[in-house]
């Protein structure tokens, strides 16, 4: 469904993104971990358009799309949140998703009626009137997700919707998002809970320093030495290895 | 949109059209106009700066084109007065259109939008005093010639009227991009332009459909201020006092409101002319008053008075303040 061929993406002399490929399968829920810096958030820019890659491209169901601006990828079905929310804080919840439920609804009652559904469906029921900026960060969160759903993507990309949530609300929202890809929504998430990376998804890519270094099941990648070393320092896959053997 | 939201405009207006019936001083009336001509020229402003978030200090540029094209047209081209009004109209969406491509194509906002918007505003002044088409710094005199078929009147009133019927039609106008995807969309630019984008929100087609109406709208004011006073030049139509006025009405009566930009003027120039009476010659009193209402409304009525009378209504509802806090 998705495709990254060889991306590179430079800021000035700084390469965030360093000729990154990697592919999301139709239905799937696809991971990418790395350490803080690792570049994933900048891959998303690329794949959702707010930057175009200096090198490489992207392709959405087989066509090039690394041209696009934001607003076509969303009408071609890509959807994203952002990693650090952002809420039309004006307006309230249900209005807030009613302007990502208007991308397929050209009148306001659809749109608002979609948008009520998808509300629910994310476990907004009880605070679709508010005020969006009188949400906590887990509110918030959701919001993010009912937005982006709202536009009625094929393609989810998730910039870390868990962050900053405490287990139970982790625990509360894992279903939510096992949920819309049963539903028929490929999801790419970046995350860094590697409860709800074991959880839900099926591969994991993993990025440091720009480069793909890993892909695979979660369970394999988690054991490879260089994802471990990449995330701990030289010499920690060892390490860790002769503890276990010790232990 | 259905016609139950139209509804309040619909009484409102009525209500207002009766108004000559029971004042006929010439000097009220001419306030009135006056008064609706303003409010006429702020919700063109609100259509762009309260839905849209994209603060114009230049809509004289909007006022001065339409004021301009209407009266230029009828002396130099010898053009229907009516038909004049029409294309003064037509010419403020052409220059709000052009003034939104060039700013919004290369990504202007906030203060930096406001800036070009002046600089627009005072360019268009310069060459109109400077160029001999305009009239130069001695301005278009429009030939008395009273005829309704002219576009000018034996009473007042029946300006007053006109002038009622053009902002009620903006505000039809207001009410629908509340109400519509368009409107969502521009709401949605204005509170996070990012957030719209990725929402599949063409944000710059938006913000061009909201400065082409805001700028169509505001023309419509200045044609009106022309066929008022038979009388345009480049300080009255492209002079910043209009720009300011744009802005100041909304502001006071409530932003990104259907009735807040006539509210906002009624309220303005309402205090102005009563504080000019009761101080008789005190040169500039109407002003003073002016700044400290803008002061009393961005201290404590930071939604306008629109957003005031519904916080007392509501005391308990409180999200206009934490939008603000």
């Amino acid at each position: 469904m998705l495709e990254v061929q060889n991306a590179t993406k430079r800021f000035g002399g700084l390469v965030a993104v360093n000729q990154a490929s990697l592919k999301v399968a139709a239905g799937s829920i696809t991971g990418l971990i790395g350490p803080n810096g690792a570049g994933k958030t900048t891959l998303f820019t690329l794949i959702s358009g707010f930057e175009r890659p200096t090198e490489g491209r992207v392709l959405f169901e087989s066509q090039d799309i690394s041209g696009d601006e934001p607003h076509i990828r969303a009408r071609r079905g890509i959807a994203r949140t952002f990693q650090i929310v952002q809420p039309f804080a004006g307006l309230s919840v249900v209005e807030n998703i009613a302007v990502g439920a208007h991308l397929r609804h050209a009148k306001r009652s659809d749109a608002m009626a979609r948008a009520e559904e998808v509300g629910r469906r994310v476990g907004l029921g009880p605070e679709l009137d508010k005020s969006a900026s009188s949400l906590t960060v887990a509110g918030r969160k959701r919001l993010e997700l009912a937005r982006a759903l709202a536009t009625e993507p094929k393609l989810l990309l998730l910039d870390e919707v868990l962050a900053g949530l405490n287990p139970s609300e982790i625990r509360d929202i894992i279903p939510v998002v096992r949920a819309i890809r049963d539903e028929g929504v490929t999801i790419l998430m970046i995350e860094h809970v590697m409860q709800a990376v074991m959880n839900l998804c099926e591969q994991v890519y993993v990025l440091a320093q720009g480069q793909i270094i890993a892909e695979g099941p979660p369970a394999e990648v988690c054991d490879d030495a260089t994802v471990i070393e990449a995330y701990l320092g030289a010499g920690a896959a060892e390490r860790l290895k002769r503890e276990k053997v010790h232990a | 949109m259905t016609f139950r939201d139209i509804v309040p405009i619909l009484v409102l207006i009525s209500l207002l059209a009766f108004v000559p019936v029971f004042v006929t001083a010439n000097t009220v009336l001419n306030f009135l106009v006056f008064t609706l001509i303003i409010a006429l020229a702020a919700q063109g402003w609100n259509i762009l700066g309260g839905f849209g978030g994209q603060f114009s200090f230049g809509h004289a540029a909007f006022f001065g084109t339409g004021a301009y094209v209407a009266a230029l047209l009828q002396v130099r081209l010898g053009f229907n007065p009516w038909v004049a009004f029409a294309i003064g109209a037509v010419a403020g969406a052409a220059v709000g259109w052009m003034i939104g491509y060039l700013s919004f194509r290369s990504g202007l906002r906030g203060s930096y939008f406001a800036l070009v918007t002046l600089a627009f505003a005072e360019v268009l002044r310069i060459l109109a005093n400077a160029a001999a088409f305009t009239g130069g710094a001695a301005g278009v005199l429009i030939k008395l010639d009273v005829r309704p078929e002219n576009f000018q009147f034996e009473s007042r009133a029946a300006f007053f009227w006109i002038a009622l019927a053009l902002v009620g039609a903006t505000l039809v106008l207001t009410r629908w991009i509340e109400r519509s995807r368009f409107g969502a969309q521009l709401v949605a630019v204005r509170e996070n332009e990012a957030a719209a984008k990725a929402l599949g929100v063409d944000t710059l087609r938006v913000k061009l459909g909201a400065i082409t109406l805001s700028g169509a709208v505001t023309a419509a004011a200045g044609c009106l201020y022309a066929q008022y006073f038979l009388y345009v030049d480049a300080n009255i139509a492209y002079g910043t006092w209009i720009s300011v006025e744009a802005i100041l009405a909304p502001i006071v009566g409530g932003l990104g409101t259907v009735f807040g930009p006539l509210v906002g003027a009624v309220a303005l120039h309402g205090l102005g002319e009563i504080t000019k009476l009761a101080a008789g010659s005190v040169p500039g009193i109407d002003l003073m008053v002016f700044g400290g209402l803008l002061v009393v409304a961005v201290a404590f009525a930071p939604d306008g008075i629109l957003g005031l009378l519904r916080r007392l209504r509501r005391p308990v509802q409180t999200s206009g303040a934490a939008r603000h806090a």
